[in-house]
């Protein structure tokens, strides 16, 4: 399946885009993608932390993905 | 009330304390975050904000809404500034009111610390030599 996935801050810089396409196995959950985003953008492993947002809240590893959902990648946030 | 904001506008203190008014309420505590000059003795020229906003709202109302019920407090208002902002800006507006004295010096410290660890909200720092973002490598 086709997921479209958000990018921002350092993220963005590290894909080169403020959005990615990827093709990936139905049915992976966010663990899955991370792997597969890391084996896509290794810069990804320095990064202190990142979470996977799905429609709009931090997901779990263990949540299945589908192409329905909002997906972005979540670096470390510094607001405030 | 909640009244929670993000802008690329300049944010107002006296509007924010307007939002928040309650003729019922004996103290109100802010916080206002403010950019600084300087980082690890680097001049700071400018620091440059994005949010990934749909959910930055979200987890703001979130943070409002616990700070209520953990403290008893009724008005929060949070506004929170986006873009390029220089040193001496304020970057976030914290107003809270309504609820003893502890309560709203705890709710605020609250929202402001919760607000830095949960909000998709994002700040790079520019130097005469570069640009960083803001914790993201260990």
């Amino acid at each position: 399946m086709k997921l479209k996935i958000l990018a921002f801050g350092i993220t963005k810089d590290i894909f080169g885009a403020s959005e990615k396409i990827v093709e990936v196995n139905d049915d992976l959950n966010v663990k899955q993608l991370k792997n597969f985003l890391e084996g896509e953008f290794p810069e990804l492993k320095k990064l202190k932390s990142y979470f996977i947002g799905v429609d709009e809240e931090y997901a779990e590893d263990e949540q299945i993905l589908s192409s329905i959902n909002k997906i972005a990648i979540i670096p470390p946030v510094s607001g405030g | 009330m909640i009244d929670i904001k993000i802008t690329e506008n300049q944010l107002d203190i006296s509007k924010c304390l307007a939002i928040a008014q309650d003729l019922t309420s004996g103290g109100i505590a802010t916080f206002i975050g403010t950019v600084r000059n300087i980082t690890k003795n680097k001049p700071v020229i400018r620091l440059e904000y994005e949010c990934y906003q749909p959910m930055a709202i979200k987890e703001m109302r979130k943070i409002a809404e616990n700070a209520v019920s953990l403290f008893s407090v009724q008005n929060i208002v949070i506004h929170h500034r986006i873009g390029i902002l220089f040193p001496g800006d304020a970057a976030v507006i914290i107003v809270v009111n309504d609820g003893h004295r502890d309560a709203v010096f705890d709710a605020c410290r609250y929202v402001i610390d919760t607000i830095k660890q949960t909000v998709p909200i994002w700040k790079k720092e520019v130097f005469e030599d570069g640009e960083e973002w803001v914790s993201a490598h260990p």
